[in-house]
């Protein structure tokens, strides 16, 4: 039986690499059982969307530009390479 | 060719620290990101071919972001002392695994994501997660690692939540 901390370990790793076979298994069991441990995960992909529309939102955002002092760096570094 | 990347970093440049920035949250970093985007991208043989320049520039600037966060992770790393490679959560729970504090329900209101101020909240929310964690939700459409299945097993476990 995984602890808390093993399958909350289990579910961040989960955003980072595919579980195996046996982890899902203990995951899933675990999970069917423990109402906290759902909540987190519920709460992990609330987070997730969440992070998801404010990173949307950034690069959607025309009143935010590269400043002049940057470009003008970019361009020198760019001709400086030529 | 120099004429090329300069029309490239008018047309593309906002949008590439744009991108850079939603990730990185630093302005600094971001500029430095797309930087050294531009200086890849005209070291690149396959530079004056690209048909479309904007997707071309975007993949090279993931690279950086990648390398980016990776260089502050290990900073973190030698800082904390952690040696735990995956997100560090072990402080909130005790000595025998169970939650510290039990997670607790969120209300988040329906048209949340329409306000200004939720945003300002969750950057805070983020600066406060383990930083393995943030990363991994600014990165995940970067690093574009196959794990949907799984992502959709969550979320039918977390609607019964
Ligand atoms: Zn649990």
């Amino acid at each position: 039986m995984l602890s808390c901390q093993s399958a909350s370990r289990l579910v961040s790793q989960s955003l980072d690499r595919p579980l195996h076979w046996q982890e899902k298994l203990a995951l899933r069991f675990h999970l069917a059982i423990c109402r906290h441990c759902r909540r987190f995960v519920k709460q992990l992909n609330q987070l997730q969307s969440a992070v998801k529309t404010m990173m949307q939102r950034t690069e959607a955002d025309a009143s935010i530009m590269l400043k002049p002092e940057a470009k003008a760096r970019i361009m020198h570094i760019i001709q400086q390479h030529h | 060719m120099t004429s090329t990347a300069h029309d490239w970093l008018n047309a593309h440049g906002d949008y590439l620290y744009r991108f850079a920035l939603a990730r990185l949250r630093d302005a600094h970093l971001a500029e430095d990101a797309v930087q050294e985007t531009f200086l890849a991208a005209i070291k690149n043989p396959n530079f004056a071919a690209q048909s479309s320049p904007r997707t071309w520039l975007t993949g090279i600037l993931k690279h950086k972001i990648i390398d980016t966060m990776r260089k502050g992770q290990r900073e973190v790393v030698a800082s904390d002392l952690m040696n735990e490679d995956d997100a560090n959560m072990d402080e909130f729970f005790d000595a025998t695994g169970h939650w510290a504090e039990k997670p607790v329900a969120w209300n988040i209101p329906s048209d949340a994501l329409e306000q200004k101020q939720f945003f300002g909240i969750l950057q805070g929310c983020l600066d406060k997660l383990p930083k393995k964690l943030a990363a991994l939700f600014l990165m995940r459409d970067v690093h574009e690692t196959d794990n949907e299945e799984i992502c959709k097993e969550m979320q039918i476990t977390a609607t019964n939540a």
